[in-house]
């Protein structure tokens, strides 16, 4: 229709080209295109750690294996970590934030589009610059939690250290601007009538999970600031000889290291509690209680961090005092599982690929939760710390927990996004063999661990029991591969062939699923008025007390559509985004650098800045 | 709960929110509460190697209390010019902003180039450097990044500066100049925090 | 799209197939299980704990695993009811709208943390029980965690030896943790949990060991390259014996008369390896491990080395090409050299 081509992304000319097509998505602003460069990106790196993963696995196949050796094993693994964690998890949890919190909260984008392209460049050229150490042969080796005093250069004088501390620095910067701009969005842009309360509990997971970035990150950043100086410019932060102490490394870091698990965690809590609904056909049970758990979650979850620490010493009054708030919050983490189950009982449970990945997280967060409430107990911990047994437990909650959850979401918003259906059949094999490969790779980690084997190590002993489990492990890890090669298939396929998928293919609840798949430019042609939670089901079916559904609006009419103003492209994220890199690469090669970089990095701030001031007549904001 | 009548009112300035708050002003607050964890990290870490020191000068020993206060007062000063900028704003008075917008900027680079000087001395004059002692890596590393922000402030200012006085300024931009406000107070009160940990508390 | 569809037969069919294969892996991982078992009994297990400090830990960890055992079948068994009982039947209508029970939800938030109770009352009493000052009949044990070896000294025997720890049985032996490099973790599972070495920090651990035996140790903090090779053996002797092998190290060096190893004891001493070696009466270097009773110990090198005449030349030759990393420089030795130096090395019993 004529005013639907107003929107396009671009002038229609550059569409049409194949170049066009790129700078349209270079310069994009619209939070959906954006959701999905994240979903994409991660993706991509989700196999890049998973393949660094089959690595580690294949060399630990057997006791003293010479596929890798120890330099490139530690590499392995802190690259795995490390990918796993901040180019994985965290952007494929952005990328559903950046898609569907505005449409769920009713809105027509972020708070700041611009800002948010920003966050993506950023990413990517942290993603890039730290894997690029891979290409020079200095892929960090510190481990993902990078313990000081063995990161000074001291003792790694190499620029692997370098790499990873710096490609930190830049993907912390991403995950902050886009955290700002996702709590202004949820705080200010909510559609008329939608309270805090009656938000959907996904947007309040990501709510929460924001606070904790804005407020966790900076820890982290000062921890590597610190390392930094030390590493570049001799301050003695971490250097025990003058008197510095490694464990302000450690509390530095998990004090952002423990809200970092919630933040890993939270925004596929947010997934499963709208999928379970959805397919069940019954509300959440007790959304406000899982709302609440949450919102405990994310503050209580800056009391813990030195669960992380119970070996080092800390003394009993600490090692007591961190026990009791570690098992303070598995209270709230724990009951919402129950919630959950409460959901689906008395509901009317339709099984298709996005269930079987929700309840493929109940489970295996169960399981990982309960290894968690052995870590925290100290005396246990001291066994259970650094080896196979904490292992198990954090890719029970991580891998079990966060991706079978953001896998839950991907099947579930896939025709929102795509407007086409996923087949069904190959999602569910695609389930089965990751759920088998999955406990096949981790659950015999709980005996090894139990049977002494530390984690970290490249090679062990044949003569200590560990060999059989090894074995069928690492195979478990290469059905899970396998796995995803239905996953892959499944895409492709359904490119061209899949299903149509309408509205609302799954009868849901939520307001993405009022307007059509893949949604236009604006989301919504009218924004929508919101009298409950649930509220498009409410539509549907009334409020199941035996009241009329809800009259339905008026239909839209061009004059309104022809109203709505929507930003342009803009292609100074990108180039913001290229100078920082340029900045911050420079640290390793040149001052010189260093101060071109930040002077290009100034400019371009300023002009991002003056972009939209004073804005011609007729462009939005 | 804004009802709809109100959200269509609103609806024609992009940057008002259902709260009716702005929504830059929502994102310089939530930016201002992660730099409080960013200074707290650091002020820890200071106050953790507070008398760690092996070696070097002692805090004591290069510190210049007076020069210091002066430089802290200046800040606070600032304060007060950044909301006389924004009142003359308010009023229209676009070349009286711009004049208290330059003076503000004008102390905040007084008080770095205070720091500039301070920093100096006590290389040049005591000894003590980054990687000197615990004391050195600690002090210069906190002020540094503090003094970093009041860089950061002062060049904002002058180019709010520039731009009113190039006529790309006036009233209808004053929640732009606001949130450069509430950075700069920001700034202060971090000041204050810092200047009692380091130099007033023995 | 209100009116549920019933499950096309191809989809069945497919369904059910997806079943069968889930059937046989999961046969084939019991089978697995069977033909193996789960063998508790291993060099480094943690549940056969063999001191008082890792009963202590090993009763707590009973207590929380019989519950979580029990909490986990409770949770998956109802869910997977759940999921039968209430699957989605060919024109059910839309069920019941059920929005929380609040009375149901305190009561399972209280149990829960009621459970976590019975967890934090033992916890915190084994925290405090475990890190009490020791009595001043302890044993005393000084270790330090080098980049990738373990140093154990015994103040009161003035005995100091590398990567073999000797212990008495039955009494309660204090350990003084420290790091002269970076953070390493001192673990000995089947005589409890660990504790870091850490650089600037003294850390304690005391323990009874209860049962005589030979356990194997292992560095647990990622600690560099060679973090996977930084081993150690623990023996733990009754008293007796464990007063020989004092005797024994408190011994000067043995003054072997074979030539060879004459020969090698001339090499020793006039080359660098002095710098970094002590054998009492001939070098004082603190780098590496002490060596005046390096014949003693089975294996070297992090005890990941069987002491061999063959291993021994080798390793003196070309240490990093046996141990990636190894700190230990090439001096550049002949095998002339290396196996006199190997044969005198050999006679330190």
């Amino acid at each position: 229709m004529a005013t639907q081509a107003a929107f396009m992304h671009g002038s229609k000319a550059e569409t049409e080209t194949f170049w066009g097509t790129v700078w349209s998505w270079l310069t994009t602003v619209d939070h959906k295109r954006i959701g999905i460069l994240y979903g994409t990106s991660a993706f991509i790196f989700f196999l890049v750690g998973g393949i660094e993963a089959l690595i580690m696995r294949l060399q630990l196949a057997r006791p003293d294996n010479t596929l890798v050796g120890p330099e490139r094993f530690n590499e392995l693994f802190t690259m795995h970590g490390t990918t796993m964690i901040f180019l994985a998890v965290m952007p494929l949890s952005a990328a559903f934030f950046n898609y569907m919190i505005p449409l769920m909260i009713g809105a027509r984008d972020v708070a700041f589009p611009r800002l948010n392209a920003l966050s993506y460049w950023i990413f990517l050229s942290g993603a890039l610059f730290l894997n690029s150490s891979w290409l020079f042969g200095m892929a960090p080796d510190g481990g993902w939690f990078g313990y000081a005093n063995l990161t000074t250069t001291q003792f790694s004088p190499r620029h692997t250290i370098d790499f990873w501390m710096l490609g930190l620095q830049i993907l912390g910067l991403s995950s902050m601007l886009a955290g700002f701009n996702f709590l202004v969005t949820i705080i200010n842009m909510r559609a008329p009538g939608m309270t805090l309360m009656r938000m959907p509990v996904f947007v309040w997971m990501s709510f929460v999970t924001q606070f904790l970035i804005v407020l966790a990150f900076p820890a982290i950043t000062v921890a590597l600031i610190l390392l930094m100086f030390d590493r570049f410019f001799g301050t003695l932060f971490y250097e025990p000889a003058a008197g510095g102490d490694p464990l302000l490394w450690q509390h530095l870091f998990w004090i952002f290291g423990h809200p970092e698990v919630y933040i890993l965690i939270l925004p596929a809590m947010g997934i499963v509690s709208e999928v379970l609904p959805t397919f069940a056909r019954k509300p959440l049970f007790g959304a406000p209680v899982v709302i609440y758990s949450g919102i405990m979650i994310g503050f209580f979850g800056f009391g813990v961090w030195s669960h992380h620490m119970f070996s080092v010493g800390m003394g009993p009054v600490a090692d007591a005092a961190f026990s009791i708030s570690t098992m303070l919050i598995a209270v709230p983490t724990g009951v919402k599982i129950l919630n959950w189950i409460g959901t689906l009982w008395g509901g009317s449970i339709r099984f298709k690929a996005p269930l079987y990945f929700s309840l493929g997280f109940i489970a295996m967060f169960t399981m990982g939760g309960l290894s968690g409430v052995m870590h925290a107990s100290p005396p246990v911990d001291l066994q259970q710390t650094d080896s196979y047994f904490v292992v198990a437990h954090f890719h029970y909650v991580l891998f079990g927990g966060s991706i079978f959850g953001l896998f839950s979401g991907i099947y579930y918003w896939w025709p929102k996004i795509t407007g086409k259906m996923l087949d069904d059949t190959l999602g569910r094999w695609h389930f089965w063999t990751m759920l088998i490969g999955f406990n096949m790779t981790f659950f015999p980690m709980h005996y090894l661990g139990l049977i002494g084997m530390p984690r970290r190590i490249y090679t062990y002993a044949p003569d200590l029991g560990w060999n059989h489990w090894n074995l069928i492990s690492t195979i478990g890890s290469f059905l899970i591969g396998v796995s995803l090669l239905f996953f892959i298939v499944n895409v492709f396929r359904t490119r061209r062939s899949g299903a149509v998928a309408g509205n609302d293919p799954w009868d849901a609840r939520t307001l993405e699923w009022s307007i059509p798949s893949p949604p236009p430019v604006y989301n919504f042609a009218r924004i929508p008025q919101v009298h409950d939670r649930d509220d498009f089901w409410l539509q549907k079916y009334g409020d199941g007390h035996g009241g009329a559904p809800r009259p339905k609006p008026a239909p839209v009419t061009a004059a309104e559509i022809a109203a709505i103003h929507m930003p342009d492209t803009s292609f100074w994220p990108l180039l913001l985004a290229l100078a920082l890199a340029v900045m911050v690469s420079g640290l390793m090669i040149s001052m010189v650098q260093v101060v071109i970089g930040g002077l290009l990095t100034l400019w371009l701030m300023y002009k991002f800045a003056m972009e939209l001031h004073r804005p011609a007549a007729g462009h939005g904001h | 709960m804004v009802d709809h009548a109100s959200a269509v009112a609103h609806a024609h300035d992009p940057n008002i929110g259902t709260t009716g708050l702005d929504n830059r002003k929502v994102g310089m607050w939530a930016f201002l509460g992660s730099d409080c964890m960013f200074f707290g990290s650091l002020i820890g870490t200071y106050l953790a190697y507070k008398g760690k020191s092996i070696s070097g000068p002692l805090p004591h020993q290069v510190f210049d209390i007076p020069l210091t206060s002066y430089s802290a007062a200046l800040l606070l000063a600032s304060s007060l010019t950044m909301v006389l900028a924004l009142a003359a704003l308010q009023e229209s008075r676009v070349k009286k902003a711009a004049g208290w917008l330059f003076v503000t900027a004008m102390l905040g680079l007084h008080f770095v180039l205070n720091q500039v000087y301070e920093f100096t001395t006590f290389a040049l004059h005591h000894g003590l450097k980054l990687s000197t002692s615990l004391f050195g890596s600690t002090f210069f590393v906190l002020t540094g990044f503090h003094g970093a922000h009041v860089t950061g402030g002062v060049i904002w200012l002058l180019i709010l500066v520039m731009l009113a006085l190039r006529g790309k300024i006036d009233a209808r931009d004053y929640t732009k100049v606001e949130i450069a406000g509430l950075y700069w107070h920001f700034v202060d009160i971090v000041w204050i925090a810092i200047f009692t940990v380091i130099y007033l508390i023995p | 799209m209100t009116t549920p569809r019933p499950t096309p037969p191809r989809l069945r069919r497919r369904f059910d197939w997806s079943l069968a294969c889930l059937l046989g892996a999961v046969l084939l991982l019991a089978c697995s299980c069977s033909a193996v078992g789960w063998n508790w009994d291993t060099p480094m297990t943690t549940v056969i704990p063999k001191s008082d400090f890792g009963m202590l830990i090993h009763d707590i960890f009973m207590l929380i695993s019989w519950w979580t055992l029990g909490i986990f079948l409770a949770v998956e068994t109802v869910l997977v009811w759940v999921c039968w009982r209430y699957r989605d039947r060919a024109g059910a209508p839309i069920p019941k709208q059920i929005h929380g029970h609040t009375t149901l939800e305190v009561g399972w938030t209280i149990a829960f943390a009621v459970i976590l109770l019975v967890f934090a009352i033992p916890t915190i009493r084994v925290i405090f029980k475990t890190q009490e000052a020791p009595a001043a009949t302890a044993l005393r044990v000084d270790v330090l965690g080098h980049q990738w070896w373990w140093e154990f000294r015994y103040p009161q025997f003035k005995i100091t030896t590398a990567n073999e720890l000797h212990l008495p049985k039955g009494q309660t032996a204090t350990f003084l943790l420290n790091a002269p490099d970076v953070i390493h973790s001192f673990w000995m599972p089947q005589l409890g949990g660990k504790r870091d070495v850490v650089p600037r920090r003294v850390n304690h651990l005391t323990l009874t060991p209860q049962v005589a035996g030979e356990y194997p140790g292992q560095c647990a903090e990622y600690c560099g390259v060679s973090h996977a090779n930084m081993r150690f053996r623990v023996y733990v002797h009754e008293p007796a014996d464990f007063e020989k092998w004092v005797k024994q190290q408190q011994a000067p060096p043995v003054e072997s008369p074979d030539p060879l190893a004459q020969q090698g004891k001339t090499i020793f001493s006039s080359s660098a390896c002095v710098g970094c070696h002590t054998i009492s009466g001939i070098s004082a270097g603190h780098i590496g491990p002490d060596l005046t009773h390096f014949a003693s110990r089975t294996r070297f090198a992090g005890a990941l080395i069987d002491t061999t005449p063959d291993n021994v030349a080798k390793w003196i030759e070309n240490p990093d090409h046996m141990k990636p990393g190894a700190l230990m420089p090439n001096l550049g030795m002949t095998p002339e050299q290396s196996k006199a130096i190997t044969a005198y090395l050999l006679s330190l019993k």
